[in-house]
């Protein structure tokens, strides 16, 4: 499993990167990576959160200049000192978030920036949309110029991105999770596509967490970890197996390191009687049938790709979606979940996926944002008991060891870490059963990552229950009881954590399951 | 909800809190003060100028208090609606109605039915600004756009544009002229209503709901806070004060007529603003927006001793709204 193909096998490389190095501030993002493609080949780049794979790929896209390394482009020495000069040396990407104006048409969207105009200097719209016929037939896309790009589907906001990333000149085409909001019969016609690109000879660099995707559209892989590139190999070659240990560095059928989380699985005993029992959950968005229980003391992990329901399971049981079939029972006792509120009451909350646009009013200061759920029980005689609150702040702040300058301070002043205690804290201090946490690491540093993981510790020793809901698969081995898969609204595995044995084990479940 | 406005720190403030805790508790915003300084400078040079006109007696300056009663507890209620990041154009027109409703309701069945057909004038339009706004998801803006006008051809078309006297007394009194050990009425109802509105918004759970709504609805609904309900609750509570505002015009002036009030909806928005409330939401206070409505207040009456023209006026009005809201950090 070495380093094989390199660059001597085949025709010249179209893009060489070659020993890049990029630091911000004290860490090392990319150390010495080297990085090839081929004419005419779609190239998988891989590798786990924080590997370094897109600050290689804005390298290549002239966002970030790197600070040791070189690029060559057939041959040639270039440097992309913007995304514009790397678009006009033929090396276009395609980012996840779309770049297109809903309200205008498709046609205004291609030559936004660069409108044909008439002799006079109108806007010449009749060569507009001549012109975005023309490179959507390319792509042998059937969509109107003169339709208004909000009225259509993400599948053709997706070709029609595409239409604008290429040019004539177009060499290298970027495309990061291209799939990641695409049905699957959409998927198969962007797997076209792609194929279509390749025979024109255009190279394809080809960035998802799919990888089952990657052994159907990929000639190539190469894999990066913490930022050093491990392995690149034709995909003939390899098995999803030897790419997770790649990616993860461990061996696949290694035995599991967490015995304690083994343990106290263990002491848990099957037996007991579950806090939260769900049956066939169903909303109107992803969720199809879900059902699962969590038990006292414990935590339960919820891992699934993106798009999977995970993050929609959460917010079904907590009242923000409305839940269209299914139980949820707490306690043995059937919730009617129409609102937080709801939820609350009755004994589960929720720290959400997204801190700083769910979890917080950043304007606001630390301690009004930790008491606002609590308001209500917090007053005398009619008035906030500023007093009874301050008390409830200094308590949960250092239990939670909360750094900021005074609790006055608006939160967006904190560091993410700080934040993220902020959310977990509001709702420890409403005493929950159960705490639901998506994605509690997301964007925290490392050492609050442990502290996160302390707390949870903590309230599954108290006897509360955790939901975990995490795509870090590290994390959820690390604290985890059992686990349940969820794939496109279903729960296709449930397991003990003792049956893990080790995180490639979990992303291949994650992956096939 | 939709804002009126986009909030400007969303994108911004991604930077700033990836940074460790910076600066040492909360920074100094000009924007809290601006609206006393400015009181002060201009009360200053008013005094100064003035002060042979007959400015600086006391009974200038308590009647400058008691004219200004109206605009001052319409700014209560918007100071909540405009912190929920919602906007209600509609309190002028609204005050106009209710001061003819009530004329009329007293003409026909006496003063204490007159008050309620007031009152009741005022939760109907509420509810209804409260119910398409909250509820319905059309913006504020829109929707209290759609019923200034309403309201205004309302009270027209009952009236025929024409005055409706009041004679009941007792009302002229309690709702305009009357004094209470010296002091007039009018200066009771606007300390009365700034009083509740600081209590509520500072010390009570609603106004730190409205802050929270209007500072992030979605983290305050992720948070249990009903906030279509609070949304609903401060669009129907500015409309009642609004018709409040219009029986105090009503009381004062010894009539109901479609004219009262009419577009002062911008001198209370003016000082809400002044007061340092964000239009974006999330932040406010009552009693400076209370002295941003004395501010105006004191501006009209100064122009008036000048002997400014009505045309000259608002345009001297209009450039210190403009140059306050500016210093005050641009809402």
């Amino acid at each position: 499993m070495g380093v094989s193909a390199n660059g001597s096998a085949a025709a010249a490389p179209r893009l060489r990167a070659s020993g890049i190095e990029k630091r911000f501030g004290d860490v090392e993002v990319l150390r010495g990576v080297d990085f090839e493609v081929r004419p005419g080949e779609v190239h998988a780049l891989l590798g786990g959160n924080g590997a370094g794979k897109s600050t290689l790929m804005k390298i290549l896209e002239g966002v970030h200049q790197p600070d040791g390394g070189t690029i060559e482009l057939d041959g040639e020495r270039v440097s992309f000192p913007s995304p514009h000069a790397a678009r006009a040396q033929g090396v276009s990407m395609i980012f996840q978030e779309f770049s297109l104006v809903p309200s205008l048409t498709v046609a205004e969207n291609l030559s936004l920036g660069a409108e044909p105009r008439t002799t006079g200097g109108f806007l010449d719209d009749n060569a507009a949309r001549r012109a975005a016929r023309e490179r959507l037939g390319r792509l042998d896309a059937d969509i109107d110029p003169g339709a208004r790009v909000g009225r259509l589907s993400t599948a053709y906001w997706q070709l029609i991105e595409i239409a604008k990333a290429l040019t004539d000149d177009t060499r290298v085409l970027i495309m990061d999770e291209p799939t990641a909001s695409l049905a699957s019969n959409e998927v198969e016609r962007l797997f076209e596509l792609i194929r279509r690109l390749r025979g024109e000879g255009i190279s394809i660099v080809y960035i998802s967490h799919r990888l089952e995707e990657i052994s159907q559209i990929a000639d190539r892989v190469s894999i990066l970890r913490d930022g050093q590139m491990v392995a690149t190999e034709d995909v003939a070659d390899v098995s999803i197996d030897d790419i997770l240990e790649h990616m993860t560095g461990e061996q696949l059928e290694a035995p599991s390191a967490a015995a304690p989380a083994a343990a106290r699985a263990a002491a848990n005993g099957d037996g007991a009687r579950p806090l939260l029992s769900v049956e066939g959950l169903a909303t109107r968005t992803v969720v199809r049938d879900v059902s699962f229980t969590v038990r006292p003391g414990e935590v339960l992990g919820v891992v699934g790709l993106m798009g999977s329901g995970r993050t929609e399971v959460a917010r079904a049981l907590f009242g923000i979606d409305r839940i269209t079939a299914g139980t949820v029972r707490l306690d043995g006792e059937e919730l009617g979940l129409g609102s937080p509120r709801d939820a609350i009451d009755a004994g589960i909350v929720l720290v959400p996926e997204d801190r700083r646009l769910q979890g917080l009013v950043l304007m606001h200061s630390v301690e009004s944002n930790l008491l606002l759920p609590l308001y209500d029980d917090l007053t005398k005689g009619g008035l906030i008991d500023d007093g009874a609150g301050g008390s409830i702040y200094q308590r949960f702040a250092q239990r939670l060891r909360i750094k900021t300058a005074s609790p006055r301070t608006p939160a967006q002043q904190l560091s993410g870490g700080n934040q993220q205690k902020i959310v977990i804290a509001k709702w420890l201090a409403s005493d929950p059963k159960l705490l639901i946490l998506d994605e509690p690491s997301a964007g925290v540093d490392i050492p609050t990552r442990n502290e996160i993981g302390e707390i949870i510790r903590s309230l599954t020793a108290d006897g509360k229950a955790v939901v975990l809901i995490s795509s870090d698969l590290t994390e959820v081995l690390d604290l985890a009881d059992r686990l349940i898969v969820l794939r496109e609204g279903r729960v296709t595995r449930e397991l003990r954590r003792d049956e893990v044995h080790s995180e490639p084990e979990l992303h291949r479940l994650v992956q096939v399951a | 909800m939709t804002n009126l406005l986009r909030r400007p720190e969303t994108a911004g403030g991604a930077d700033a809190a990836v940074a460790a805790p910076r600066a040492t508790g909360p920074r100094f915003h000009w924007r809290d003060y601006t609206v006393y300084i400015a009181f002060a400078v201009i009360f200053v040079i008013f005094a100064i100028t003035l002060s042979g006109d007959g400015f600086l007696s006391s009974n200038n300056l308590t009647n400058i208090v008691a004219q200004t009663a109206p605009i001052s507890i319409m700014a209560v209620a918007v100071t909540f609606v405009i912190v929920a990041a919602q906007i209600d154009l509609s309190v002028g027109s609204v005050a106009g109605l209710s001061s003819v409703t009530t004329a009329m309701a007293i003409q026909q069945w006496g003063g204490i039915p007159g008050v309620i057909v007031g009152v009741l004038t005022g939760v109907a339009i509420g509810a209804v600004n409260g119910t398409l706004v909250a509820y319905v998801g059309i913006p504020s803006f829109l929707v209290t756009l759609g019923m200034l006008g309403i309201a205004a051809g309302l009270a027209m078309w009952i009236t025929n544009s024409a005055p409706k006297p009041i004679i009941d007394q007792t009302y002229n009194d309690i709702f305009g002229s009357a004094e209470i050990l010296g002091v007039p009425i009018l200066v009771l109802w606007t300390l009365v209503a700034v009083a509740i509105g600081h209590v509520i918004l500072r010390k009570r759970p609603f106004g730190r709901y409205v802050l929270a709504t209007g500072g992030n609805e979605e983290a305050a609904r992720f948070s249990g806070i009903p906030t279509r309900r609070i949304v609903f609750t401060v669009m129907l509570a500015s409309g009642v004060v609004a018709a409040l505002a219009g029986m105090l015009y009503a009381g004062r002036l010894q009539s109901g007529r479609f004219s009262w009030g009419q577009g002062d909806e911008l001198s209370v928005i003016a000082a809400v603003v002044l007061g340092g409330t964000s239009l974006f939401g999330g932040r406010g206070s009552v009693i400076a927006a209370l002295v941003g409505s004395l501010l105006i207040g004191m501006i009209n009456n100064g122009m008036l001793i000048l002997g400014l023209e009505f045309s000259q006026q608002q345009v001297v009005r209009g450039c210190i709204i403009i140059l306050a809201v500016a210093l005050a950090g641009r809402g």
